[in-house]
């Protein structure tokens, strides 16, 4: 500060006051933080904490849907709902789902990236190409597909020439959404995969050529290790959604359970409960297990981040 | 070995080697998997609807008819339901915007009593969806008596704590000295960050932006468990349970469909690099 200091030599009280000032300006300007946070955080408790603490008062009562005459009936909704085999049931379709669609969205997603990493023209084609379906709403995406499932005139019996009852038999149900959500969503990892090779530093296989590296051991080698924390990421955020399907499911069933309950989701069970049966307080209690099974996923992936972090390198 | 090849930084084309033949050939045989579904939808659309249900299906309309098209603008709700969507998204997104960037700069440059606490909850934050939470959620915003209106629909849409930890993570990153200089010269907190902060920002927030109007146009469980009003739907929604429940007119939904799809398609062509960007940037966030 040239002038401050200028001004010292004539009236070094009050330069000192303003040198002190200055200071006090520049921290002040970070302080009081309380306004800028305070918008996001009126909405955050009203619609995220509220509706939490409320589920959990919720979860241990016997509320219907009008929310009037509610009695306090302790852990009864909890323990009926883990003697509930529709629950049971519910949650080992959404698991089932997650199962299928997780492995197979990650290596999708990555084969594609790599075909439109390595094909040299026409990148923005391959992109549009395969993330235009992400940009689809997930319902007219599921029509799509009940209608291509569709067993008389529907294109995939068709075109295969086989007869298979995709949504009316349990077995292929479940199949038959695991296929359109791959078709629906791989997009999305596909870019990030995608926007990761590109981050790959090029030296590395200058020099790996260099020392006579074929592809596939560039690939193996190299590209692999360097995509690991985008792996980590693609699964865990992909186990998250899995977990929570629901909309592709009720929409390819015209909202129903699908084939033998077959594709009710836990999700969907969950509003079931809540707004057909008007059972809010059990439908509270389930999804207030639901959100434990999801914080814990959401935990677990932190810590073995955390824990790699330490161990690594 | 290959022989001395200068070491060049751009990789310059190398024509069609037998290689990159094999591979656009493979590319351009996904991409035709990828389209078809959508191309059947298209020539769906365009066909009557006694000709959509023709057993066995054949991919080009014999006879080529807008009739699914006029009929859908005439009798449905189509253009409410793409209105609605409209206000729905652009409300959203200006909202997400704003309350997001004050927070993730709050977060990031203020100082405040409890900040680190109230950080943690937004992060915990992140693991509630309408999907986990929706009952509750639907018994809070009708205590509010926000069920049926607009407000119900987007409000509870508007607390993204994953835009403010990306944002927060960004401003982060932005060199202090810049602020401190503004500060000096006597600028308040607001106008350091509007003037200063904002646009330096603008790619961050321009992918912010993207992808909420994108999960926000898209969105259909949270709307569709708050209105059951005809004329309050947005498209994903209408298409779904309206144009679903009286007998399924295959050649109506796929044209519905289509220009649900249609916005963020278009705008996707045009503005391709930016929402590339936007998406890979949002996703990475989350490392």
């Amino acid at each position: 500060m040239t002038t401050t200091s200028a001004e010292t030599i004539v009236r070094p009280a009050r330069a000192k006051t303003a040198a002190n000032s200055a200071t006090a300006r520049r921290k002040q300007g970070f302080q009081h933080g309380g306004w800028f946070v305070a918008p996001f955080l009126a909405l955050f408790a009203l619609f995220i904490v509220w509706p939490l603490l409320r589920g959990l008062y919720l979860s241990f009562t016997d509320a219907n849907i009008s929310g009037e005459g509610a009695h306090f009936i302790g852990l009864d909704n909890y323990r009926e709902a883990l003697q509930d085999p529709l629950m049971w049931d519910a949650l080992g379709h959404s698991a089932y789902f997650t199962l299928l669609v997780v492995p197979c969205i990650t290596v999708l997603a990555f084969l594609l990236a790599m075909l439109a990493h390595h094909i040299e023209r026409g990148k923005w084609l391959w992109r549009l190409c395969f993330f235009l379906p992400f940009l689809l709403p997930s319902t007219v995406a599921a029509n799509l597909w009940q209608w291509l499932f569709n067993p008389g005139s529907g294109m995939i019996n068709h075109v295969f020439g086989i007869e298979t009852p995709w949504l009316s038999d349990k077995s292929y149900a479940m199949l038959a959404v695991v296929i359109t959500t791959l078709w629906w969503t791989v997009g999305f990892s596909f870019l990030l995969y995608l926007a990761a090779l590109q981050g790959i530093p090029a030296h590395l296989y200058e020099a790996a050529k260099l020392d006579g590296a074929n592809a596939w051991h560039r690939t193996v080698h190299i590209t692999l290790p360097m995509l690991r924390n985008i792996t980590g990421l693609v699964v865990a955020l992909q186990i998250l959604a899995s977990l929570q399907v629901f909309d592709q499911a009720v929409v390819m069933q015209d909202f129903g359970p699908g084939p033998e309950d077959s594709t009710r989701t836990f999700v969907q069970y969950t509003l079931e409960q809540g707004f057909t049966s008007y059972r809010v307080g059990y439908a509270s209690a389930i999804s207030i297990i639901f959100f434990v099974l999801i914080a814990a996923v959401a935990l677990a992936r932190m810590w073995l981040l955390r824990n790699r972090e330490e161990g690594g390198r | 070995m290959t022989t001395a090849a200068p070491p060049v930084r751009t990789r310059p084309r190398r024509g069609w080697t037998p290689g990159q033949i094999v591979l656009t050939l493979l590319g351009t045989a996904v991409s035709v998997v990828f389209l078809a579904p959508l191309a059947w939808a298209l020539f769906t659309s365009l066909k009557s609807e006694t000709e959509a249900v023709e057993v066995p299906p054949h991919w080009l309309p014999k006879d080529w008819t807008g009739q699914a098209w006029s009929a859908m603008f005439e009798n449905g709700n189509i253009t409410n339901w793409f209105v609605n969507s409209l206000v729905v998204s652009v409300c959203v997104t200006t909202i997400v915007l704003l309350v997001a960037a004050l927070a993730g700069y709050g977060f990031a440059r203020t100082e405040f009593r409890g900040k680190g606490l109230l950080m943690g909850v937004v992060m915990a934050g992140l693991m509630v969806s309408p999907a986990v939470l929706g009952v509750p959620l639907f018994t809070t915003v009708q205590q509010m008596g926000m069920v049926d209106t607009y407000w119900g629909m987007i409000l509870p849409q508007c607390a993204p704590a994953a835009m403010v930890y990306i944002l927060y993570k960004f401003f982060q990153g932005i060199p202090r000295e810049l602020e401190e200089a503004a500060f000096i010269d006597g600028a308040g907190r607001w106008r350091v960050f509007f003037t200063i902060i904002v646009p330096l920002s603008r790619p961050s927030l321009a992918a912010v932006g993207i992808f909420t109007f994108i999960s926000s146009w898209n969105n259909f469980l949270w709307p569709y468990m708050v209105t059951n009003n005809p004329d309050l739907m947005t498209m994903p929604n209408g298409i779904a349970t309206v144009m679903n429940s009286y007998g399924i007119q295959w050649a109506q939904l796929m044209a519905g469909g289509l220009m649900a799809g249609l916005p963020l398609i278009v705008v996707f062509v045009f503005f391709q690099r930016q929402i590339v960007a936007g998406v890979a940037h949002t996703g990475l966030a989350g490392q």
